[in-house]
């Protein structure tokens, strides 16, 4: 167990990196909630959805599923992998840094939204603070917004006004500064040209609904084709970094 | 649906998402050693995967149509110019959404 100054030290670095994700998740989770709603849903659903599916496409895609009339519990399995597949690659990016996290692990893995496996994937925490520590509290945070969202929309959402046309963008600059960041710090840029490259493809051809799976499968056998390459321009910027 | 089959359905949308994020490391748990390939695909794709959420992030933008994606674009420059500048996540994301709503609320309405 650690102890309770070293736990306080996490949540504090932690706290600012999740600062545009409060903004965002208490906006779209809200929306969410409200959406829940207007569709027919009681409060109990959008809210407990938030807290043990906590994937935000999914859930909007869920909504429509418990709405629609039919009972289709193989088509939700499928139409989940197919909306979530890309979690697959933030585990393998994330297999070292959660494997070694000890107990604290299963909740890392759990709640590895797009935005918690973003920041940490790419932020440095400062010297001296936990990494697992860091990384629970970004998870927990985020979590946290996201269901106090949900519950505000579904709850309150008659009551308040929420129509802030534009804030939803929060969330494309986060990703986009996270990008950046990684761009600035990687040892080599193809991964990150690929990332971009193919995706950007994809959704020309295959169009917004569906771009997300090819994205991958091509994306596998570019970074499998270039390989060598890679992990040479990789060696050779440590090399670079090495020398005094 | 019944109750019932509504706490199904939403069982199957959980079993499904942590499939996809529990798999890679039900495959390779702790202390057993990661294939190299493997080793290598975690270090190529975090980049890759980042490239792909940006790419997600504006895929409802319509150029051929309404403000043809500029407050987007422009709006992307401005993250880039101040983040490359300053170096400082929440100006840049701070900046970058006052900018969008700006745009959206005020200049191409």
């Amino acid at each position: 167990m650690k102890n309770k100054p070293e736990i306080k030290a996490a949540l504090k670095a932690a706290f600012p990196y999740t600062l545009p994700i409060m903004a965002g998740f208490l906006f779209l989770g809200a929306a969410y909630g409200i959406y829940a709603r207007t569709e027919g849903l009681a409060a109990a659903y959008p809210i407990l959805m938030a807290a043990v599916i906590f994937a935000g496409s999914l859930e909007f895609v869920a909504v429509d599923m418990l709405t629609s009339g039919v009972f289709d519990p193989i088509n939700a399995l499928v139409m989940t992998l197919t909306v979530n597949a890309r979690h697959l690659f933030y585990g393998i990016s994330m297999l070292d840094k959660y494997r070694a996290a000890g107990k604290k692990r299963w909740y890392l893995i759990f709640g590895m939204c797009d935005e918690s496996f973003s920041i940490n994937c790419t932020a440095q925490p400062p010297a001296g603070i936990d990494r697992s520590l860091f990384y629970f509290w970004v998870t927990l945070l985020n979590q946290v917004y996201w269901v106090s969202g949900a519950a505000l929309g579904a709850l309150a959402g008659g009551l308040i006004n929420f129509d802030l046309p534009g804030l939803d963008f929060v969330m494309t600059a986060l990703m986009v500064v996270i990008f950046l960041d990684n761009w600035l710090k990687e040892k080599q840029h193809y991964s990150s040209l690929i990332g971009l490259g193919v995706s950007l493809a994809c959704l020309l051809i295959f169009g917004s609904g569906s771009f997300i799976i090819p994205s991958m499968v091509v994306m596998l056998i570019v970074l499998t084709l270039l390989r060598k390459p890679i992990e040479k321009a990789a060696d050779a910027a440590s090399e670079k970094e090495a020398q005094p | 649906m019944t109750q019932v089959q509504m706490l199904i359905t939403i069982a199957m949308c959980v079993i499904g998402t942590m499939l996809t994020r529990f798999l890679p490391f039900m495959v390779f748990p702790s202390g057993k050693p990661v294939p190299k390939y493997v080793q290598y695909l975690g270090k190529a794709l975090p980049g890759a995967a980042l490239g792909l959420l940006v790419i997600y992030c504006f895929k409802g933008v319509d150029i051929l149509s309404g403000s043809h994606g500029l407050p987007e674009l422009i709006s992307l420059a401005v993250i880039t110019a101040l983040h490359l500048w300053r170096r400082n996540m929440l100006l840049s994301v701070g900046a970058g959404t006052a900018a969008y709503m700006m745009l959206v609320n005020f200049v191409f309405k």
